[in-house]
């Protein structure tokens, strides 16, 4: 029997840090990268006597994600005890959210794969909760002891929940990567991947198609995308392999581990935690009043999907564009600036020099778009001598490059100052193309013979000649009377 | 002076007849003298409180003196003090000097009164009798045969044994009411909320409240106004102005100054169960009460016979999980010897805890366990709520609700330490006030057999405890029983 012969289903637990500055039940900083336990006060340390104090500013962040994906925002949602003894958990229990989370519902729509294989799809939440991280046990270097670092115990974080919707690593990282997206959108998480700002749990199982549920075993803490899709792949294989071999799956958490690509398993079901959870009686229940749902609505910057809907409406874009251009909220305020700048009418050419060049060389030099050399002004600039014929697309690349060499601060200044002004003096461009017909006789014989190539050739000898100044439509057009004629 | 009230002492103190250093000596001696006997401190700070009577006698000299300025007083080991050993009556924090104050203690500090060290109690609070302390049991001044009654049984005796003039407590199921009238003293639990709990080491969140010791009802106002008041670092803490406590002392002069007042009594607290010579002394106070002009009208409590089994539910949940952070891995006690972390945990928690902690902990452990937390924690929690409505119900007949605080008067050291049950009911009156999270307060109402206090409780609606402690002012007003000292 064949893979396809099952049918994956995957859900994603995804922990967003939130970016607030302090902590979600103390005002200690959750800066990262400090040196251990100096960020961590008496309530992170779990002093005696101590109690939790509820961050506004994490309780602002749940609202603005529960209204970025159509949620509901709970009027009034429990913060709950979770209950385990572990030595970088100082109170011996998680303050988190259980049976009434803040977050209710909601949806994301993703697009999946490329090209004409590209499809979208419509992945629903069952929920999002805040809760504190733990601290961090380091086993290394403390001599047959562990070190306990709670500089992160008390991180707010969202834990956003999703149903098991996804049918594929594709689909799972897809909806990942727009999570991801929209949590940077909204401002509520860095998605530093390496600090840990954004960690996925995979819950995976596979089925008959049509058929139960099957059991689903959770891949524990994949921090990037590419160990998201290696551990589900190599996951998904090792179930359909058992279960062809006649065996049962086993409910249970794994790890994956990135060195052998494998997934082992970290506790089975009869070794799972009796969490003991009950509503924590330090805090009172969270009520979210309409009036402050109100205002952080009102405070909400306009989100990526009804963005891509506004591109492809009315400035014209396709939706391959329109979702490109939003997948970053750094990428579209780039491409929206250039566009205010240009003018509507440029929308689609400012579309593929953001996407095109522009994208390959930030690429290359590993910048973030916000680091761009060319301001989208400047590149709003560039498309637009090229819409009004002042330069070729080709001129137009190297005026690219020296904006980007920051050789001008302008494309009219580039242009004006390396002379780069395209000719569209027909005298002038039939005096540079007598000259190369003149120079390159085999060519123009060729041509005769019905060779088209030696056209091009030709076309390319002229606009060197040119250098690249010349209008390419007018010497296509000249070229072709004179050796018609 | 020994004997004198905090009025009496304001005026000494502010006249300069004595010093606040003349004072807390004069106190820290009695404590050297009559502590051995009664083994009501854990703790004797003598250098911190003779720093504080300094300060306080300049800030007298600068006029700067507020009510408390100068005044002694103790705190129960419960509450977090900076630089001073705070162990909650446990072996667990028999090391434990914490690095900040508790916001109890930082109000009394900043009020000026003079820590003079602190009480023994029942570890964690756990516990009605004081046997329970890692320290070993406090002694009843009256009787030191006997229990002084728990948790705050080292604050309760101290004042009684007038080793501090007035003493902070908590109170989680009558742990400040229940050792007050055990030792013929006045004490209050306030509203749940009014006292921040923050730095109050943590037995069942949902129930502790700090609450106030002192002879009289007037003490005890001084002392929880200067005590109460809202806390953003306790999310509980109530946002409300704060409160001069004693402000309804000041009756008009008459001889009926409770004219008015409807008072309350719980058939369910006057049936079986209470001791003959603690009867005698209740009905005899609320006989007082009425020629000081109150009328009593019978009320019901019908569910209060469910605190019990109720509390014994959401305590010892709550219980086990505030007391998670007892592992020895940050402070507190950590067992010498250990093969691996879980041995760690198991041997330091074995070793640190008592026999009542480790009961508790196991019960509730259990009740939150996956399988009987709807049986158990869900159902105490509706039986909760059914006996705040039954308060509600009551006060729409009354202004407050009178009754034994204790069904027995003191009882022999070693009598029910082998019943827990026992002493769980010994609780029964004072319990459902907690679980609604009501004021309370008992004041001493006369003597039993073998000459030993009776307790009267008074309970108000929510925010009632200036009414409380101006009722029981007037008792006290009309009455001796608060001005009786052990022999």
């Amino acid at each position: 029997m064949s893979r396809s012969d099952w049918e994956v289903v995957i859900g994603l637990e995804v922990h967003a840090q939130l970016n607030t500055a302090s902590k979600i039940f103390s005002g200690a900083s959750t800066a990262f990268g400090a040196a251990p336990n100096v960020q961590a006060c008496a309530v992170d340390i779990a002093l005696p006597g101590v109690l939790p104090v509820l961050n506004r500013g994490a309780v602002e962040r749940a609202i603005r994600f529960g209204l970025a994906i159509g949620a509901e925002v709970a009027p009034k949602s429990v913060f709950a005890r979770k209950n385990y003894f572990y030595p970088d958990l100082p109170k011996g229990y998680q303050i988190s959210q259980f049976e009434l989370p803040v977050v209710q519902g909601g949806e994301i729509t993703i697009r999946v794969g490329e090209g004409d294989k590209a499809y979208e799809k419509t992945v629903h939440l069952t929920r999002a909760h805040l809760e504190e991280d733990a601290g961090k046990s380091l086993h290394e270097d403390f001599h047959g002891m562990s070190g306990i670092d709670l500089n992160r115990a008390g991180t707010p974080l969202l834990e956003i929940v999703s149903e098991p919707d996804m049918r594929s690593s594709a689909e799972a990282v897809a909806y990942a990567r727009t999570l991801h997206a929209l949590v940077r959108w909204i401002d509520i998480c860095d998605g530093n991947m390496q600090e840990g700002s954004f960690r996925c749990d995979a819950n995976v199982s596979v089925r008959r198609p049509g058929g139960p549920l099957g059991t689903r075993r959770e891949i524990k803490n994949l921090n990037s995308f590419r160990f998201l899709q290696q551990a589900i792949d190599y996951e998904v294989q090792w179930q359909i392999d058992t279960l062809e071999d006649g065996g049962r799956i086993q409910q249970a958490t794994v790890l994956f581990d990135p060195d052998s690509g494998e997934t082992r398993m970290m506790r089975s079901k009869e070794d799972a935690h009796d969490y003991r959870y009950f509503p924590d009686p330090d805090l009172l229940p969270l009520v979210i009043s309409p009036e402050w749902k109100a205002r952080v609505h009102s405070e909400m910057p306009e989100l990526p999907g009804a963005m891509k809907a506004r591109f492809m409406e009315q400035w014209g874009l396709s939706a391959y564009d329109a979702t490109t251009l939003t997948a970053s909220k750094e990428v579209a305020s780039f491409y929206q600036a250039a566009v205010e700048a240009a003018g509507v009418a440029l929308a689609k050419p400012c579309a593929n020099w953001v996407m095109g060049d522009l994208a390959a060389r930030l690429n290359k030099a590993e910048l973030d778009v916000a680091a761009s050399p060319v301001s989208p002004v400047q590149l709003a600039g560039l498309v637009a001598r090229i819409a009004d014929g002042t330069i070729s697309n080709n001129i137009g690349k190297k005026v690219f490059d020296a904006l980007w060499n920051r050789e001008g601060n302008s494309a009219d200044a580039v242009i004006e100052a390396q002379g780069l002004r395209q000719t569209n003096d027909a005298g002038a461009i039939e005096a540079m193309i007598d000259e190369v017909l003149a120079a390159n006789q085999k060519s123009v014989e060729e041509f005769r013979a019905g060779k088209e190539k030696a056209f091009n050739a030709l076309v390319g000898q002229v606009m060197k000649a040119s250098k690249g100044k010349a209008n390419p439509a007018q010497v296509n057009e000249l070229l072709k009377r004179k050796l018609e004629a | 002076m020994i004997h004198a009230s905090l009025t009496e002492l304001r005026a000494a103190l502010d006249a300069k007849k004595i010093s606040s250093v003349e004072l807390a000596t004069l106190f820290l001696d009695r404590i050297e003298q009559h502590n051995p006997a009664l083994n009501a401190f854990i703790t004797v700070d003598r250098d911190g409180a003779l720093a504080a009577a300094r300060a306080a006698d300049a800030r007298i000299a600068a006029g700067n003196a507020g009510p408390l300025t100068g005044i002694p007083l103790a705190h129960k080991d419960v509450f977090c003090t900076e630089g001073v050993l705070t162990t909650c009556g446990s072996k667990m924090l028999s090391n434990f000097v914490s690095p900040y104050d508790a916001h109890v203690v930082s109000l009394l500090k900043a009020a000026g009164a003079v820590n003079l060290g602190k009480t023994n109690m029942d570890e964690f609070a756990m516990g009605s009798s004081n046997e329970n302390s890692h320290y070993g049991p406090v002694r009843n001044p009256w009787d030191t045969t006997r229990i002084p009654g728990g948790s705050s049984g080292g604050s309760a005796a101290a004042v009684a044994a007038r080793l501090a003039p007035i003493a902070t407590g908590t109170d989680t199921g009558g742990s400040v009411r229940q050792p007050a009238g055990h030792t013929g003293i006045t004490g209050i639990k306030p509203t749940y909320g009014v006292v921040s709990r923050y730095g109050m080491i943590a037995y069942a969140s949902s129930l502790d409240q700090g609450g106030a010791f002192g002879a009289s009802a007037a003490d005890c106002a001084q002392l929880l106004s200067a005590m109460a008041g809202f806390d953003e670092r306790d999310s509980t803490s109530l946002e409300r102005p704060a409160e001069d406590y004693a402000r309804e002392l000041a009756a008009p002069a008459s001889d009926q100054p409770l004219a008015g007042l409807r008072i309350g009594l719980p058939r369910e607290f006057f049936a079986e169960g209470m001791a003959e010579d603690v009867r005698a002394a209740v009905e005899a106070a609320l006989e007082q009460y009425r020629k000081l002009g109150a009328t009593t009208v019978d009320v019901s409590l019908p569910n209060a016979k469910l605190a019990i089994p109720a509390y014994y539910v959401i305590a010892p949940a709550e219980a086990s999980s505030n007391l998670s952070r007892f592992d020895g891995v940050r402070y507190g006690h950590r067992a010498a010897e250990y093969r691996d972390l879980a041995e760690m945990y198991a041997k330091s928690r074995a070793e640190g805890f008592g026999a009542e902690v480790k009961r508790r902990i196991l019960v509730g452990t259990y009740v939150l366990s996956h399988g009987y937390y709807d049986a158990y924690y869900l159902q105490a929690q509706k039986l909760r709520r059914l006996i705040a409505q039954d308060f509600q119900a009551a006060f729409a007949q009354c202004d407050v609700i009178a009754g034994p605080t204790s069904p027995t008067t003191a009882w022999a050291i070693g009598e029910k330490t082998d019943d827990p049950v026992q002493m769980y009911l010994s609780d029964i009156y004072t319990i459902a006030v907690n679980l609604a999270g009501l004021p309370g307060l008992s004041h001493p109402c006369g003597f039993g057999g073998g000459n030993l206090p009776v307790g009267l409780q008074l309970i108000g609606d929510y925010f009632a405890e200036a009414r409380l402690l101006a009722t029981a002012h007037q008792y006290q007003q009309a009455t001796d029983w608060h001005l009786r000292r052990p022999g």
